[in-house]
Formats: C-alpha cells, structure tokens, sequence
C-alpha cells in the first residue's frame, strides 16, 4: 500500500514538470516568476501552447533563453520587451491594447451593446403597442 | 426601411472583415524585424568553426540570409530555387544552419550542391531566437546597411523572388537609397 502511494506520489510530481527542463534558480521566488512567466508566452511553432507546456524542440531554447535572461537580473518585461521585439506580439497570450487590438478588445462589448439597444427598442414598441391593444396581456 | 437595412449592413461589414482572414495562413507570423538591424551575432563557419564572422562582416552589399538545417525537408525542396538564384549572381546568398549537426549539414551539401557563398553555423538556435526564427526554411532579405528588408517563412520560390526579392535588389541597385 505505502509502495503504491508512493509510486502515485511520484507520478504526478513528473507530471507536474512535464516538458520543462531541470534548472537552477537563485531563489524559490525567482523560479515561481519563471514559471508565471512561461504561462504568459505563446509557443511560436505549436501556436496554441505556452512556453510553459510545449514540448517542442523551440520551446524549450526560448526557455532556456528565458532562464538565462532571468539570471542577468532582467525583470519579466525586459524579458517579454525582449521577445516581443523578435517575434512580434504574438508570443504574448494577452495582446497588448493598441490601434490594431481595439477591435479584438471592444468588439464584444460593442456587440453586447449594440444587441441590449436593440432589444430595447423592440421592448418599448412592445410596451407602446399592448395599451392601444384591448385585450392586453390576454392577448 | 432600418429595419431592414441595418441588418444587412452589419451582415455585410462582418462578411468584409471575415474574409480579409481567407486565405492568410495563420501559422505565418508578421516579423517586427522588418526595417530593423540585424541583430548582433558572432558566429563560427560551417566549413571552419574557428572563422568568425559578426553581421559587421556582412554590410556593404545586399545578401539574402536563408536559414536551412539538413533535417527541414521543406528546405530541400526549395533547394533548386536558392541554387538558381546564386548562379544568376545579383545578390550574395549566405546560409545560416539552424540547430543542426554540422557533420549532417556538410554531408547533405555535398550531395545536392552548396549554392551558399557563406553558411553560418548556429548549432545552439542561439542567433535563430534573436532573428526570431521560428520554423525552417526561412528567408531574409538584408541591405547593404545591414536592415531586414524582407522576410519570406516557408519554402522560397520563384514567384516570392520575383514579387518581392527581385524588385527590391534592382531598386538598390538602381543606386536608389536601400
């Protein structure tokens, strides 16, 4: 029985670390930056992955790049400054907000309001139109 | 009358905007590369990784910089088109071999023809991340000032060097500021 939990234990702390490479940090807080970081990073070729789950062969040199950078002192946005300027704003899970994001950052309110006017509208003619009819809510 | 019409016209901008995204391949990313330096790199030879060459040693004329590796089988299929383009000579053609093995690299140059004037090794991936490189084969087109003018991810062929390769070098060298 201990065998077994043992073996389950062991499991799912691989599974924790799936697809990362063993590194050293200089502080416990410094290596949970890097794993909040990783999340907040697209995976360039496996594009729907982050950094922090991609098992591809490209992932793991950013990572590695990552953790170099890390290392030289460099705060997570000299980092993402960094990579941002090489591969564009596509590495970032948000994107920014800027002139070209504006749809993709108000559109869906644009359509929430747009749909709550209409309904409005419909509402009130609705309410316009039941007192001039005689059997009302009969009806 | 609005009733109608406003429908049909919400219909209609959504339909533009939708179909700007037929046809443009997602997995291509724009490179914010584009009118900038090449960054910084200082890297051995494929042939000799003891010669050094920095992007300094590049400037003065206009190169076309193609990142292949002996494993990216969409880099052979180009292969062919980066051949033409040497022997035509209107531009340096310099190879940067990307997270390969320089024994497979050199040994797969010998049997399909070497049309690089210069090949770069970058074993680590190291100068690939500060390109931005994302997938092989890619190309750039770099002035004789050292800026990224153009870059084309995917195989190279004859159509992208006429639309857009071509027209650039003959503009530069038309003594047109690059």
């Amino acid at each position: 029985m201990r065998a077994l939990l043992a073996m389950l234990l062991l499991a799912l702390s691989l599974g924790a670390h799936a697809g990362l490479e063993p590194l050293n940090f200089d502080s416990p807080e410094q290596a949970r930056r890097y794993q909040e970081l990783l999340r907040e990073l697209r995976c360039t070729v496996c594009q729907n992955e982050s950094l922090a789950e991609s098992k591809a062969e490209l992932a793991k040199d950013m990572r590695l790049r990552i953790h170099q950078m890390m290392l030289e002192g460099q705060t997570d946005a000299q980092i993402k400054e960094f990579l941002v300027s090489r591969y564009g704003d596509f590495v970032l899970y948000a994107p920014p907000f800027q002139p070209n994001t504006w749809v993709l950052w108000l559109g869906p309110g644009v359509v929430l309001l747009i749909g709550l006017g209409a309904m409005l509208m419909v509402l009130r003619k609705r309410a316009r139109a039941l007192p001039a009819d005689a059997g009302g809510i009969e009806d | 009358m609005w009733r109608y019409a406003l429908p049909l016209l919400v219909v209609i901008a959504l339909g533009v905007l939708l179909f700007q995204g037929i046809g443009r391949d997602p997995s291509t990313l724009p490179s914010p590369l584009i009118d900038h330096p090449v960054p910084a790199f200082e890297l051995g030879t494929l042939a000799d990784p003891s010669v050094r060459v920095s992007q300094q040693d590049l400037l003065g004329e206009p190169y076309l910089l193609n990142v292949f590796a002996s494993w990216c089988a969409t880099c052979h299929l180009e292969h062919p088109v980066l051949k033409a383009f040497a022997e035509e000579g209107v531009a340096r053609l310099i190879g940067l071999n990307w997270k390969d093995q320089p024994d497979d690299a050199k040994r797969w140059l010998v049997r399909a023809g070497d049309p690089y004037a210069l090949i770069l090794a970058d074993e680590s991936g190291a100068v690939g991340i500060d390109l931005g490189v994302y997938g092989t084969p890619e190309t750039f087109l770099i002035d004789a000032n050292g800026v990224i003018r153009f870059k084309h991810v995917g195989e190279l062929t004859d159509a992208v060097i006429e639309r857009e390769i071509r027209p650039r070098l003959l503009a530069w060298s038309d003594g047109a500021a690059p």
